[in-house]
């Protein structure tokens, strides 16, 4: 995702829009004549469950056991050779900077992408007379191929001083920068284009939490003296928390898998600058044939995406409780 | 009381917000300018308006890109994929919604595992078994994987909001005489409407814009997807911006163009989806 990307989205809980909250009456227990007859059959779900098998959990269950041999191919011979590939990824410079660089990408997306969604939703919550049309505006370029995208702002980024971003800023007096070839600014530049692209999503999920907070509440608060940012901290804020964690797994999860925008914009460079686990997982195996270096590669993202998605649930979710 | 009456700090902040939209959108008017200019006006003067503006970028475009059979190969693993997804995605959820067993809420287990599992785990092992299946290079294959790939999230979808519908429209008509499959198709199905759009949207919008298993496995094929089939455009015609620009003009066009047309439920399928 991309952001965008529904294969990382967060299991959350509740009820679907437009229904009761309230949970079906539940007459019939379980074990009960008709309970158990009126329950379908298990053919229902064995279609989708073998599919599911096929496409998911017998590759990534392969992935795992790959990760351990020095698999160069298909057709080439396999054998184990234990912790070897990950011994390997310590000494290896692209491998081992992309994991830092994964890790600063997805830092700088999260923290910015959340604060811009949570500023143009609060922005496009009040009572203004385009509302509407910003949130169209702001939301548009989600829908669009990241790939796309990412070939748009590698000419918005071009070094050409009156070109793209340099031209903008020159109208303006100031200097522009090689922004995808400098190695220092060529991350930040990635982690700007995909922010430009997703900040529209976080604002939506915002906004459905912003209207989700009852008027009352703030009106309370205003009887009792509260100013706007009084009402923003003791009362927006701690009711905006699903909203924030949703965001927050949306974003740490599509900026930890990154490749579409980097593959198209610097391809890992300038150097291994940009380079992050996914681009080096898709070079490992199919520009060097390493495909058992490949996927330990995989497997070392698999594991930061289930090590964060299992603490953000966990600490997000208390917190929710708490509230 | 800003929040309640249109006041002088509502109209400032009025202001504001449409400067920055304006700031926002300066990549798409780079984007459309440069489409409308040839390679001497991008030359002089690249973010002036195009004077006059000229459409030879989109005619050729058009026709370098492979636009025409990208957009049909990418409507119809679209389409068949939702199809799919719907089909057995709700008929799965149908199930795990409804069944009591310890083994059943297991399987559910299963099914949200694959949520956060990332799918690059399995990229090789699943590009070895399309290929063994001979389906490298057919939309067969990406049918396959975006019907599999996207059943975890369609399927918890669709359970969250089957347990929340009251069982006795089903027993009512079982009562009467139908089948698990008659009550479901003619009686739970139609109630599961606003959810089936909500998998739709999210679906269609991530089937659509994904690149890099179409890149992969329909690279060189000549069953590109749109974004597959831009991204060797832009490979060919990496300096000519003027091509490049009216290249993603037209790519992007059929999704703008029904976001904007849906844009209602589109933000809305996407800021309620994830709450189930």
């Amino acid at each position: 995702m991309s952001v965008t990307s529904r294969s990382g989205s967060p299991p959350t809980t509740g009820t679907p829009a437009g229904t009761p909250a309230a949970p079906a009456p539940r007459r019939r227990r379980a074990g009960g004549r008709f309970g158990a007859a009126l329950s379908p059959p298990w053919l229902f779900a064995a279609p989708a469950l073998l599919v599911y098998a096929l496409v998911v959990l017998y590759p990534s269950i392969a992935g795992v056991v790959y990760a351990f041999t020095d698999w160069s191919g298909i057709g080439g011979d396999m054998s184990f050779v234990g912790l070897a590939n990950f011994r390997t990824m310590l000494g290896d410079d692209q491998a081992l900077g992309s994991i830092g660089n994964t890790v600063l990408l997805t830092i700088a997306i999260v923290v910015v992408q959340n604060g811009v969604g949570l500023l143009l939703a609060l922005g496009a919550h009040a009572r203004i007379k385009s509302r509407t049309v910003l949130r169209v505006v702001f939301f548009a370029p989600v829908v669009v191929s990241p790939v796309m995208i990412a070939f748009l702002w590698k000419y918005i980024y071009n070094p050409d001083p009156h070109a793209g971003l340099n031209g903008l800023l020159g109208f303006f007096g100031l200097p522009g920068h090689d922004w995808l070839g400098d190695p220092s600014l060529a991350l930040w530049s990635i982690a700007g284009m995909v922010v430009w692209q997703n900040a529209g999503y976080s604002m939506v999920i915002f906004l459905a939490g912003l209207e989700g907070v009852p008027v009352e509440l703030h009106e309370a608060a205003m009887i009792d003296g509260a100013g706007t940012v009084q009402r923003f901290r003791f009362v927006t804020w701690p009711l905006l928390a699903p909203a924030l964690t949703i965001n927050l797994m949306l974003s740490t999860i599509g900026g930890l898998k990154l490749f579409d925008q980097v593959f198209a914009a610097t391809n890992g460079g300038p150097g291994y600058a940009t380079e992050t686990l996914s681009t080096v997982l898709y070079k490992q195996a199919f520009v060097y044939g390493k495909f058992g270096y490949s996927t330990a590669v995989a497997l070392v993202l698999a594991l930061f995406v289930a090590a964060v998605s299992f603490v953000q649930i966990y600490y997000l979710r208390s917190r929710e409780v708490a509230q | 009381m800003n929040h309640l009456r249109y006041g002088r700090a509502t109209f400032l902040l009025e202001l504001v917000m449409i400067a920055v939209a304006v700031a926002f959108m300066f990549p798409v008017y780079a984007l459309i300018t440069l489409s409308l200019k040839n390679p001497a006006q991008i030359a002089e003067a690249p973010l002036s308006p195009p004077a006059p503006p000229t459409l030879d970028n989109f005619a050729k475009a058009w026709s370098s890109a492979a636009l025409g059979p990208s957009l049909m190969n990418s409507t119809i693993i679209t389409v068949a994929s939702l199809v799919a997804l719907i089909a057995l995605g709700s008929f799965a959820a149908y199930f795990l919604a409804r069944v009591q067993t310890r083994l059943g809420y297991g399987l559910y287990i299963l099914f949200l595992l694959g949520i956060v599992l990332p799918f690059q785990l399995g990229t090789i092992p699943l590009y070895q078994l399309i290929n063994n299946l001979g389906l490298i290079g057919s939309p067969a294959g990406m049918i396959l994987f975006y019907t599999g790939v996207q059943l975890p999230f369609t399927v918890f979808l669709y359970t969250g909001f089957i347990r929340a519908l009251p069982r006795e429209y089903a027993s009512a008509a079982q009562i009467d005489g139908a089948s698990h499959l008659t009550a479901f198709t003619r009686v739970v199905f139609p109630l599961l409407r606003p959810i089936t759009g909500t998998v739709l949207i999210l679906n269609a919008v991530f089937i659509w814009n994904d690149f890099f298993t179409p890149l992969l496995y329909l690279g060189g094929s000549g069953f590109e997807t749109v974004p597959v089939s831009i991204f060797a455009f832009v490979g060919q015609y990496v300096s000519d911006y003027g091509l490049v620009f009216a290249g993603l003009v037209l790519g992007a066009l059929p999704i703008v163009v029904i976001f904007l047309v849906l844009q209602r439920y589109v933000i809305k399928g996407f800021s309620s989806g994830l709450k189930g």
